[in-house]
């Protein structure tokens, strides 16, 4: 089954042309990588499918299951199942994280007509999985994000995705700004969540990442287009050459 | 790049908006002696207090109205103002529960106030127990509260009065006090907002017509939480009342009031006066969570909420704390304060002040430190919203005499959209190298990527504003007491609806 969809998709920021013409499509069970340099657009593509205000579609579509992105509102996109780990999360002081993921786990169990975890249910569920994240229980009763080192800030955007269990995960930059324990720990996280059904894009500058979340798809992005995809031997190969080989080759 | 959700604003729903269809005794337009005199007469009062009313009101005619608030209306045509209004049912004094007018009750009930003692109180927004997040905080059983209701211009009824007579609490409209306990009205009245003190407190020394008494003996824990619910029906009606707190040494309370008012087109005056005194080790705690009729989203109509608001630690290690939420009137212009006299007394004030739409907020406090170590601790949050204007102006001084005085002052200020704005004056006046003064202030903003993050977990934006406003607030409505918390965050929610479209 076809999770994403983009086809010829065109998008500016403030006036400037940023993706030109990208097309992409993710079936169930299928994890793509993103790579490129930087300015190439990938974390434009992460923000476009997210529906962050700012963005342009000047032309081509783009379909989530089946349903036309452009018309739905982001937190629509969200109870369709679409999830973004964030490459810096935001941090909002004074909400509590617990607070924070129960009332996103509420609104798309609404939003999806489901009965809602209870109380303890949820307690339950975070807390098993942010043993797993390794994140100690203390944090969860913290601000979002509020004082986070930056490893614990992207573990707990695996902690949200283990939790909301979305269709497609989009994961913007996840590993920048990790140590090698933290990329296995938040690598293994991602790994639990994989399943045929559900899909992955992971946008990354380093083959690192792929050691340990194995791809199905390279995909290289240059200019914001596609320029060239591959199984992941593409991604070793651009780690010993460099991008500039993609143009000469 | 603006967040297109945070630009819109729509009408926000004030739920205390219907008026109360009564006959009234209400005084014609217009303020000289012989309505100072009819008031006095009207309670019944004493010489002395007719003479106290009437040099004040002899003082109010050489003042004039202040003019250094960061707010911004009309001047204020004293003489279109109705100074008296009270139900007529109600025309000879104080009853049983069992005899106010039926319609009145009603309109209590539908505040969520209760008047009859087996229940509780459910406050200024209606329909609070259903809150889904309070199975995350837990449910407690809730106290009992004692209520004293005040409308228009007297006070209706006082509930509980006789299991606090039990443990001797006196809680009483205070034009009743003037009768059963005048040696302490006659001591206490004007001993901490003196007649002269500003404009609107020699207004108020003059003409106010009821509020609440309360006394707490020596030794005395006050069994359960006083409240008094101050409602504005009438039109072109000015509210002012006047409270009286006094805590005998060693004893403690802890006081709850709010204020609702119908929607009206014409701007409201409020202008109260509340005293509150603390003998050695006695405290008292006093909560507002003041939700009067703001206006409407063009900033036609509200109350002009004018109240001047002090306490004083007499005694030796007293404390007084004041927690507000402000969230209603077209314009608050108030500063609960503290006087540190006694030495080691502590004074407190914490505040969530929010305008939305054309409303304006000048509010703060002033901790004058006299005793030795003497400390207090002010904790201010300011939310704007629309085009509204918040400002945090306190003043903390510390005297010659109050060696190793302490204060902590923190003004925050959140913004949202960029329409409004928010100001910070701090004044600080030490005359003693010893004391220790710290002030930390910051502004932020609900930031669009704050929203966005929250919008791409599933919430929806006016929601999400609501648990980021929340959170901001939530030093200040940890001093709440429990019932009153979950409203207060309730009552923010309600009061920023239209803050995004």
């Amino acid at each position: 089954m076809k999770l994403l969809e983009v086809d010829d998709l065109h998008v500016t920021v403030d006036g400037q042309k940023i993706l030109n013409g990208l097309s992409l499509t993710i079936e169930a069970g299928e994890v793509h990588a993103l790579m490129g340099p930087n300015g190439s657009g990938k974390s434009t593509l992460a923000n476009v499918l997210a529906g962050r205000p700012g963005y342009q579609i000047t032309s081509g579509t783009i379909h989530f299951k089946g349903e036309q992105l452009k018309d739905l509102k982001v937190e629509e996109r969200a109870h369709l199942g679409l999830f973004m780990a964030f490459q810096y999360p935001v941090e909002i002081p004074g909400v509590s994280n617990m607070e924070f993921m129960k009332a996103a786990l509420d609104a798309q169990a609404a939003a999806r007509e489901e009965e809602p975890l209870s109380a303890i249910e949820f307690m339950k569920a975070v807390r098993k999985i942010a043993e797993e994240l390794d994140l100690n229980p203390d944090f969860l009763k913290r601000g979002v994000n509020e004082g986070f080192s930056g490893g614990e800030k992207k573990r707990n955007e695996i902690l949200q995705l283990l939790l909301l269990q979305p269709t497609l995960a989009v994961l913007d930059e996840t590993d920048s700004g990790l140590d090698i324990d933290a990329i296995q720990t938040v690598s293994a996280g991602v790994n639990r969540f994989r399943n045929t059904d559900n899909g992955l894009l992971l946008i990354t500058h380093y083959q690192r990442l792929l050691d340990y979340i194995v791809p199905d798809v390279v995909h290289v992005l240059a200019n914001g287009r596609i320029v060239r995809s591959g199984d992941k031997g593409l991604a070793l190969t651009l780690e010993e050459k460099g991008y500039a080989w993609l143009s000469t080759s | 790049m603006s967040n297109p959700f945070v630009e819109n604003l729509v009408d926000r729903e004030y739920d205390a908006g219907f008026v109360t269809d009564i006959e009234s005794e209400t005084l014609p337009p217009g303020l000289d002696e012989s309505v100072v005199r009819f008031i006095s007469a009207k309670k019944d009062e004493p010489a002395w207090l007719t003479d106290w009313r009437l040099e004040a009101y002899r003082g109010w005619l050489e003042m004039t109205p202040p003019k250094w608030a960061h707010v911004h209306f009309s001047p204020i045509d004293f003489s279109a103002i109705s100074y008296f209004s009270a139900p007529k049912s109600q025309a000879d004094g104080p009853r049983s529960l069992d005899e106010v007018d039926p319609e009145i009750l009603r309109t209590y009930e539908k505040l969520g106030i209760p008047l009859h003692e087996q229940e509780f109180l459910a406050g200024v927004v209606k329909n609070t127990s259903s809150d889904p997040a309070s199975d995350l905080t837990g449910s407690e059983a809730r106290p009992l509260v004692a209520v004293d209701a005040v409308f228009d211009s007297v006070s209706i009824a006082t509930t509980f009065k006789d299991k606090l007579a039990e443990a001797g609490v006196v809680f009483c409209p205070i034009s009743e006090a003037v009768q059963t306990h005048p040696e302490l009205v006659r001591k206490y009245l004007g001993s901490v907002v003196p007649r002269k003190d500003n404009f609107y407190a020699a207004l108020n020394s003059a003409v106010y017509s009821d509020g609440s008494f309360v006394y707490i003996p020596q030794g005395v824990r006050c069994p359960m939480e006083l409240s008094t619910y101050f409602r504005i029906n009438a039109q072109n009606t000015g509210q002012f009342e006047r409270t009286l707190i006094i805590a005998e040494a060693g004893s403690y309370v802890s006081y709850l009031e709010g204020c609702t008012a119908p929607m009206r087109d014409e701007n409201q005056l409020h202008a109260a006066v509340v005293e509150l005194i603390a003998l050695d080790d006695a405290e008292i705690k006093y909560s507002t969570v003041q939700n009067w009729y703001p206006g409407d989203k063009n900033g036609k109509g509200g109350i002009y909420n004018f109240v001047t608001k002090r306490g004083a630690c007499i005694g030796v290690r007293s404390k007084i704390s004041w927690t507000q939420v402000e969230t209603g009137s077209a314009i608050t212009w108030k500063y609960p304060s503290v006087i540190l006299r006694g030495d080691h007394s502590v004074g407190e004030f914490y505040s969530v002040a929010l305008t939305n739409n054309y409303q304006q907020a000048d509010t703060g406090t002033k901790m004058i430190h006299i005793g030795k170590n003497t400390r207090s601790t002010i904790i201010a949050k300011g939310i704007s919203a629309g085009r509204s204007n918040s400002t945090y102006r306190g003043l903390v001084r510390t005297s010659p005499t109050a060696i190793g005085a302490r204060n902590y002052t923190q003004c925050d200020s959140l913004l949202i959209g960029s329409n409004c704005g928010a100001h910070t004056f701090p004044y600080i006046e030490s005359k003693n190298a010893s004391a220790i003064i710290e002030h930390e202030a910051t502004t932020s903003k609900v930031s669009d990527d704050q929203l966005f993050l929250c919008q791409q977990r599933g919430i929806d934006p006016e929601k999400a504003v609501g648990m980021i406003v929340n959170g901001f607030c939530k030093e200040v409505f940890r001093k709440l007491p429990m019932e009153f918390a979950v409203e207060a965050s309730k009552l923010l929610e309600v009061s920023l609806e239209g803050a995004v479209g």
